[in-house]
């Protein structure tokens, strides 16, 4: 459950660039290969704020697409799994190009006036 | 307060961190405090990239509530990216060479670190960080080999993070070290994501698991340049495929470096011991 980790990380960067004020939405990035579970998450995101900035936030999760590079043949192939053969010529030798990322997007915070 | 990663412990060795419930305890010589290195704690902030965008439903009874937009787009394992760039350039500074040996429960970290230890010690000068959730009987069977081990209880956590080693190191004369070992907590998951300065991440797995991890778990074995195959001894009794298993670590990780050895019977330990020596060297 390394996910609670990371959402206390998530919840640490918006606090900081929220600079005191209330949070009401947050938009992260979840890679489909990056090795963790949105669903987990969403699940631990909710008790991770609570007594934070981000109490009662709406957490919006994009997952971006697995995206590899043959090196053998150059062919772009979509990876559902890090170990996934190349699409073209069924080989192992792929580099990852996107869905890794593990990102804080943006937030969204309240100004009162 | 802590000046290297802002942390609000002090540098004491029995300090609790976080207020995680981790704990640490040390075992053997040396009580040396060693960060002191300028360091900027570098980020980019771009707060002033923000646009309003009021949102109308939920202006309700009360004053009118303006709402902004910060862009961000910031990794959210960098902190602890940048801890482990800092316990790397120290390790490096000192001539380190440093392991994180990750596993499930039960593969024979601790067994493969106390044989290597007691066969290399006299040769490098080891310390090593025993990370667990609870109890330091694995620190306490790797200070019973003489050399100077630290326990990091990492409470309800499932991995060591980079945070945990800057201050589990603290206790060591890293001036006087030439191999640090990190065991890592017994999880084949968690510890894939966080990068904790060492050199290698060896991941071990004993041939009574199945030759198949490296595709079940691929996180760890894709981020781990050594895989150990351990309890070879065993193999006569098993249906273990050694030459699938190193077929599937090789799909995950390309030129993984691979070892079959037993750490209970010392069979394979000399070429593990080989390329300790040769690496150690060419740091």
């Amino acid at each position: 459950m390394h996910e609670m980790a990371l959402t206390q990380g998530i919840i640490e960067i918006c606090e900081k660039y929220a600079e005191g004020k209330k949070v009401s939405l947050v938009e992260v990035e979840i890679g489909e290969l990056s090795g963790v579970v949105a669903d987990a998450v969403r699940f631990c995101f909710e008790a991770c704020c609570l007594g934070t900035l981000l109490e009662n936030a709406m957490l919006e999760i994009v997952e971006t697409a697995g995206i590899g590079c043959c090196l053998d043949c150059k062919t772009e192939t979509r990876m559902k799994t890090i170990f996934d053969p190349c699409s073209a010529c069924g080989g192992y030798s792929i580099s990852i190009t996107a869905g890794e990322d593990m990102r804080v997007l943006s937030v969204e915070v309240e100004d009162e006036d | 307060m802590c000046t290297t990663c802002g942390c609000s412990g002090g540098t004491s060795d029995r300090d609790n961190h976080e207020g995680n419930g981790m704990g640490s305890h040390s075992y053997g010589n040396g009580h040396h405090h060693h960060h002191k290195h300028d360091h900027h704690h570098g980020h980019d902030h771009h707060n002033g990239d923000r646009h309003d965008h009021p949102k109308d439903h939920d202006s309700q009874e009360k004053r009118e509530m303006k709402r902004s937009l910060i862009r961000i787009e910031e990794d959210i394992l960098a902190k602890n990216n940048r801890l482990a760039s800092f316990n790397r350039a120290l390790f490096r500074e000192k001539g380190i060479f440093t392991l994180n040996l990750v596993s499930s429960p039960g593969s024979g970290k601790t067994t493969l670190l106390e044989r290597t230890l007691n066969d290399l010690k006299e040769r490098f000068r080891f310390a090593v960080i025993e990370g667990d959730q609870q109890t330091d009987n694995d620190a306490r069977r790797i200070a019973a080999t003489g050399v100077p081990a630290r326990q990091i209880n990492t409470g309800a956590g499932c991995h060591l993070d980079a945070h945990m080693i800057m201050h589990g190191t603290e206790g060591f004369d890293l001036d006087n070290l030439d191999i640090l070992m990190i065991e890592n907590v017994g999880n084949l998951v968690c510890p894939a994501s966080f990068d904790l300065g060492e050199d290698h991440k060896v991941a071990l797995l004993s041939v009574t698991e199945g030759e198949d991890k490296p595709l079940k778990y691929p996180h760890m074995f894709r981020n781990s340049t050594v895989m150990i195959l351990n309890k070879i001894d065993l193999l006569p009794h098993l249906d273990f495929d050694v030459e699938k298993c190193r077929e599937y670590a090789e799909r995950v990780s390309r030129g993984i470096t691979i070892f079959e050895l037993s750490a209970r019977t010392g069979e394979g330990m000399e070429e593990w011991y080989q390329w300790l020596d040769s690496n150690r060297r060419a740091r």
